[in-house]
């Protein structure tokens, strides 16, 4: 599974970066790049659906969603942690 | 008497004295903010390096709350003003024009106002159309502020604005400028039903040739969900709740001064008493949670911006404006005629109209759209307890 490409296919149906999403890179913010309050929770639901896995509360944060490489970085705790 | 209450109280008693004539003028509580700024209360959040008190978002609410039981304006301008202080002590520290300004504000207790709200965009603060204007080490910025309370009181202006005249509408940053750096022009007026005296005009703002370092160098997006949401929904509750404890103040006078006309008997007023009462206490309750959850996060940015914080405070702002409105609506039920009437001691009439800003100043329904969304990712922990 090749997560970073499975983010960007999920961030290039986001309205936000509809058509741009393989221009970001890896540390680019992406609520600098215009993702707002609702396109990140579409952003989230997406990303529960994609790697079947839910994110605790402690992760629904800022932080967390603000880079592709953020968002790898807790996909992969996440599918690890149920693979345990 | 020196302690932070004794000062709280003696300001409230200036601002007492002068509520009524600020809601029947419309005008700004000067006497109040005057009174605040003898006792120093404008500084109370600044670092003690920079000759501040260092105190907390719940002091602050005690003072809110304590002032809000007198004069309903000048517990919102003085809300305000803390809202924003609170994003420059909590996003300024890196900044040594910031820094200084903070010194600036302790020393001088300069009032702080907020231009957020713009004309095209209206009250949906993570959006602007204007922009920064910087040539070299100076920039401009026009803005078509549609609300700005206390815009022509206040000493220093924080304003949103984007980042530069090509950023996205959500690209902004925070620039703070002085009352004479910028010319306000007025374009609106505040002639409302209540809460009349925090003079929430509207302006055309222009500045000219400021200094790029006034600008904060945090993105606003974090400013808003890091400090802001956090200070206002729960500074405004305080306010709120301090106009709600004022009328269970009045109704609860009203009750016992008929038990005392005809002892041996509990007036039938004093089953909706208990009533208010009980609602008090769980208004009271639900902000000192929020509080001690606020405090409990010790600023820590990843805790108080997660969805569950969120909607945490977007639900004690629904909650309380709502039941604050209730609480006085109820009082004045208990009250009767003379609590209708505007020259008795148990008069509600203005607590009853400023406190029906509480559900409109973002509206709740906006509130629970946001709060919709948030809930469609948000788990729940199901402890009693925690969360």
């Amino acid at each position: 599974m090749n997560i970073t490409q499975d983010i960007r296919d999920i961030l290039e149906s986001n309205e936000a970066f509809a058509g741009r999403a393989d221009q970001l890179s890896e540390d680019d913010s992406l609520f600098d790049r215009g993702l707002d309050s609702f396109g990140s929770v579409q952003l989230m639901l997406a990303l529960e659906e994609r790697f079947d896995v839910e994110f605790p509360d402690a992760l629904l944060n800022r932080k967390s969603f603000s880079t592709i490489r953020s968002i790898r970085d807790a996909v992969s705790t996440l599918i690890n942690r149920e693979a345990a | 008497m020196s302690t932070l209450a004794a000062r709280a109280e003696r300001a409230a008693a200036v601002a007492a004295r002068h509520a009524d004539a600020v809601d029947r003028e419309g005008r700004f509580p000067a006497e109040a903010v005057a009174a605040l700024k003898a006792e120093r209360l404008l500084g109370l959040q600044i670092p003690g390096q920079f000759g501040g008190e260092g105190a907390g978002l719940t002091q602050i609410a005690e003072l809110c709350s304590t002032l809000g039981q007198a004069c309903s304006a000048a517990a919102m301008v003085f809300a305000m003003h803390h809202i924003k202080v609170s994003s420059l002590v909590t996003h300024g520290l890196d900044s040594a024009w910031h820094c200084r300004l903070m010194e600036r504000i302790a020393r001088e207790q300069l009032l702080v106002a907020s231009s957020t709200t713009e004309a095209g965009i209206g009250g949906d603060l993570r959006n602007s159309l204007c922009a920064v204007e910087a040539t070299g080490e100076v920039f401009a910025l026009g803005k078509d502020a549609s609300v700005i309370s206390y815009g022509a009181q206040a000493d220093l202006i924080l304003a949103t604005a984007r980042r530069n005249p090509d950023a996205a509408t959500s690209d902004q940053v925070l620039v703070a400028l002085f009352a004479d750096q910028i010319a306000l022009t007025r374009t609106g007026g505040w002639d409302t039903l209540g809460m009349r005296g925090t003079c929430s005009e509207g302006f055309r703002l222009e500045a000219r040739e400021i200094p790029v370092e006034q600008i904060l160098p945090k993105p606003f997006a974090e400013i808003a969900a890091q400090s802001m949401l956090a200070s206002s929904h729960l500074l405004w509750s305080s306010v709120w709740y301090g106009i709600a404890t004022y009328a269970l103040d009045r109704a609860r006078a009203s009750v016992q001064a008929e038990a005392r006309r005809r002892p041996g008997q509990v007036p039938p007023t004093a089953l909706r008493l208990a009533e208010v009462a009980n609602a008090h206490q769980a208004m009271r309750g639900t902000i000192v949670t929020a509080l001690r959850r606020f405090e409990d996060a010790h600023g820590d940015v990843d805790t108080i911006g997660s969805v569950g914080f969120c909607v945490m405070l977007n639900n004690l702002k629904v909650t309380v404006s709502d039941m604050a409105v209730d609480i006085v609506r109820c009082a004045l039920a208990i009250v009767g005629l003379a609590g209708y009437r505007n020259d008795t001691p148990f008069s509600l009439g203005r607590p009853l109209r400023d406190v029906l800003s509480a559900p409109l100043m973002i509206g709740n329904d906006r509130i629970l759209a946001n709060t919709a969304k948030l809930l469609l990712v948000q788990k729940g922990s199901g402890q009693l307890m925690s969360a």
